[in-house]
């Protein structure tokens, strides 16, 4: 088992250990974690890694994953003053089942997925379906707008993994999925703000009082 | 074909104009109906050439749409409808611009007359389109006019209840015609007419298509059992408005049906079956229903009904001409629908404007409310009295001689020798004069309710002759009534092109048409003899007035009158099974009875019957998917993201 794997499975990791969390802080710092992770498989995996580019991407998606996202919403918990449990919609073990059975289905689905060029690695694909699928849950399970931010960035994170691994990671093209996410992330901040001044409190069930 | 688009630049420009100028509500309706004249009179002299004969004028270009083709043409049939709506609509218009400017500063006046003026532009391009989509194009823009002009007084419930009803009802009667283009182009590269017309069909196709055309256009011209949404829709929109769609848009779909009997080729005899029963369907449930109505727009609607459905019964009678070979038959019921159709544009044109002017004096439409206007409306009155008398077929007005050449040709047609076309032409000829006696009682019901008798509120009682500007219309369509009944000789023979029929026959059409005329000259000769006789008598002697219905009592009241409901109680109970009429009767009791009461009211029974259950049925399924939009975030991602997965587990 190569350098490569630990990591992926390390993502894996960090994957099951957001849907078990409880904490609306350790979800946020198990995102981080992930997002550092990735900048380090970038700098790891296929040719791009060890050009100026490479280093460039990976140490900007490391920085605004590991550390200016987390500080973002550290700070957006403590203006909003919200309670810190994430009162779940799926239970914590559950979730973490669901998180293990979206594992299996990724296995299958990349044993099934024809692909252009070899990946790095054979986890690489079943890692990042898995991170996109719990990243997809973690948005539908979860109650608080906090947490579907962090449930999006997750599911970017799938995305990235799955095209710095595969693909002659464009560039450009993941500056702009990060500049994506970066508004996103914006977005949902002055949104959290509002659901708050609005209901108290940051649950987007509240939001469905808006419907016609 | 560059002078009718010229008009049609000036309607639509127009409309434009009063939309921009619409904070200065007399000027933009002056500009927008100074518009409509002048774009009509411009656009009405290249469709009369043609009407009468002349060469038909054509456009092809080509256009990027898919299956699309900028093509006109302005052939005889064309020009005849072109010729309705280029005549109607102007009158029209010119009636109803008192009526809109009175509400200026309650309403923006601005759209209903830019959508009067698109309307009529919009008709006039249905019936010069030559392909399919172009012609699917204006459909939608006319429908599209005519609901915007529906829905005018949208704060009223049941006015936007009878503009849904309308909107649902049209775009099903559309999907038809979609599927009727489709069927016909398939395989071809365009679906222009000619085309269409040129393609190889089978009979099936063929006989599915005339279905698909029959339900497509008879929605629109009020065919039972796809006229619901007609009784709820001609009342609700603005009374001149009504006049249009009653005499020109429903006949727009008597156009499509007509020039798709021209396209689909020589029509076989079932077609001829199922128009004419549709028509005797159609003519007696309309005016079957219209006895039962109390109000006076609802009443003329269904009497539309019954028109479209003496239409019809010429267009079976002239397809089943067509089909045995006879060309006298065939042009005595075609002459007669399209003669019927000139006829009924006409003369409800006139009767919807006459009943606006009587609503708007009034303030109702009720008419067991109105009563003793032929004294203070004399002129209005009259020119109601005309257009009832011609819509009942009587002498010597219009609608006689239409009906009377449809007669002809049934009677024709039964003595040909074979039993089914003597079936046919006696049901015809049954139906004609089953209709033809009620409508007589029907319009005398009305009439006498409204025209005769003593005001049954003080508001009736105050009513006087609307202005110059609305009056003058209303003169006019009488007097092209008269006329059309004078002259029908001369104009079935100016129409005869839009026949596309040999016109050697047409003698034995024109024949009996002449001797009406005379006949009717030596009435009009004997009425005017009788009057002059009822003057001499009466010269020199003294002339009493009394109140009417005083019968001697001390002190009369109007209700004690004979109301309409009354008068029309027999017929009701007679077909009751069909009418479906409600009651609600409060009966005296006791020695002194404090109070007893006596309603009825006539919805449409086959919207009640059939069609409210059904979608109702419809819509109780439907709502089951509500819950499929629970408004929660989260289940909407859950939805996408089901999707995305099945999607890709689909693709590997």
């Amino acid at each position: 088992m190569g350098f490569i794997e630990i990591l992926l499975v390390l993502v894996i990791v960090t994957d099951l250990a957001l849907l078990g969390a409880s904490r609306i802080n350790s979800c946020i710092r198990f995102a981080a974690a992930q997002g550092i992770l990735l900048g380090v498989l970038t700098l790891v995996s296929g040719a791009e890694g060890h050009t100026l580019r490479g280093i460039a991407l990976a140490i900007v998606s490391a920085g605004v994953k590991g550390v200016l996202f987390p500080a973002l919403m550290t700070r957006a918990i403590r203006e909003a003053r919200v309670r810190r449990e994430i009162e779940p919609v799926v239970g914590y073990t559950t979730s973490v089942l669901v998180g293990v059975a979206s594992l299996a289905v990724s296995l299958w689905i990349s044993s099934r997925l024809p692909l252009v060029r070899p990946a790095a690695s054979t986890l690489v694909v079943p890692t990042a379906f898995t991170t996109i699928l719990v990243g997809l849950f973690l948005i539908l399970s979860r109650k608080k707008a906090l947490n579907q931010v962090t449930g999006y960035l997750v599911l970017e994170n799938g995305i990235y993994s799955f095209g710095v691994a595969l693909v002659e990671a464009p560039f450009l093209v993941e500056l702009g999925v990060l500049l994506d996410v970066f508004v996103a992330v914006f977005v949902m901040g002055i949104t959290i703000f509002h659901i708050n001044r609005t209901f108290d409190r940051i649950d987007t069930d509240l939001l469905s009082s808006l419907k016609d | 074909m560059e002078q009718v688009l010229l008009g049609l630049a000036a309607l639509v420009l127009s409309g434009l104009a009063a939309l921009v100028l619409q904070r200065a509500a007399k000027l933009a309706a002056l500009v927008a109906t100074g518009g409509a004249v002048l774009g009509s009179a411009i656009a009405l002299v290249p469709v009369l050439r043609a009407l009468t004969g002349g060469e038909a004028p054509s456009l092809h270009a080509a256009w990027s749409v898919p299956y699309g083709s900028l093509s006109l043409e302005l052939d005889a049939l064309s020009a005849l409808f072109a010729g309705i709506v280029l005549v109607l609509s102007p009158l029209a218009w010119i009636q109803g611009v008192g009526r809109l400017v009175a509400l200026e500063g309650k309403r923006s006046l601005g759209p209903p007359l830019f959508f009067q003026n698109l309307l009529a532009a919009s008709m006039v391009l249905v019936v010069i389109a030559r392909n399919g989509v172009l012609f699917l194009l204006a459909w939608e823009v006319m429908f599209t006019a005519s609901f915007f002009l529906v829905t005018f007084h949208d704060d009223d419930e049941s006015v936007r209840d009878a503009g849904w009803t309308y909107l649902v009802a049209t775009h099903l009667g559309t999907a038809f015609l979609f599927g009727l283009f489709v069927l016909l182009g398939a395989g071809s590269q365009s679906f222009d007419f000619d085309r269409l017309a040129a393609a190889p069909h089978t009979p099936v196709a063929t006989g599915l298509a005339f279905v698909f055309a029959l339900v497509g256009f008879g929605t629109k011209a009020g065919f039972v059992p796809l006229h619901s949404w007609l009784p709820g829709a001609y009342p609700a929109a603005p009374h001149h408005v009504t006049a249009v769609l009653s005499g020109a848009m429903s006949k727009m779909g008597i156009y499509g049906i007509a020039r798709f009997l021209t396209l689909l080729g020589p029509p076989p005899a079932w077609w001829g079956w199922v128009l004419v029963g549709v028509g005797l369907t159609s003519g007696l449930f309309g005016i079957i229903s219209a006895l039962a109505q109390k109000d006076l727009k609802r009443f003329l609607g269904f009497s539309s009904i019954e028109n479209v459905g003496v239409v019809a019964l010429g267009l079976g009678v002239g397809v089943i001409g067509q089909a045995t070979g006879h060309p006298v038959v065939a042009v005595m019921g075609h002459g007669g629908a399209l003669l019927h159709v000139i006829n009924h544009a006409m003369m409800k044109g006139l009767l919807f404007l006459s009943a606006g002017s009587i609503a708007d004096a009034t303030g109702t439409r009720e008419m067991e409310k109105q009563g003793g206007l032929l004294k203070r409306m004399p002129r209005t009155g009259s020119a109601f009295l005309v257009g009832a008398v011609a819509i009942s077929a009587l002498p010597p007005l219009n609608g006689f001689a239409s009906e009377l050449l449809i007669y002809l040709g049934a009677a024709r047609e039964a003595t040909l020798g074979s039993t089914s076309t003597a079936v046919h032409g006696l049901a015809v000829i049954g139906a004609l004069a089953l209709m033809g006696g009620l409508a007589a009682a029907a319009f005398t019901r009305v009439s006498g309710a409204i025209l005769l008798g003593e005001p049954r509120t003080d508001a009736v009682g105050r009513a006087s002759e609307p202005s110059l500007l609305a009056g003058a219309p209303i003169f006019v369509l009488a007097a092209a009534c008269l006329a059309l009944g004078l002259g029908a000789q001369v104009v079935l023979e100016a129409i005869a092109p839009a026949l596309s029929l040999v016109r050697a026959s047409l003698g034995f059409a024109t024949g009996p048409l002449a001797y009406v005329v005379v006949a009717s000259c030596a009435l009009l000769l004997l009425v005017a003899l009788l009057a002059t006789l009822r003057l001499a008598l009466l010269s020199g002697r003294r002339v009493e007035a009394a109140g009417t219905w005083d019968c001697g009592y001390v002190r009369p009241t109007a209700r004690i009158q004979y109301t309409a409901s009354s008068f029309a109680q027999p017929l009701v109970e007679l077909f009751s099974g069909a009418l479906r009429t409600r009651r609600s009767t409060v009966l005296p009791a006791g020695i002194f009875p404090k109070e007893a009461s006596h309603a009825t009211e006539t919805p449409d029974a086959l919207t009640e019957e059939v069609y409210r259950p059904v979608f109702t049925a419809i819509r109780s399924a439907l709502v089951r998917l509500h819950g499929l939009q629970g408004g929660r975030l989260q289940v909407y991602v859950l939805y996408i993201a089901l999707t995305l997965l099945f999607l890709l587990i689909f693709q590997l």
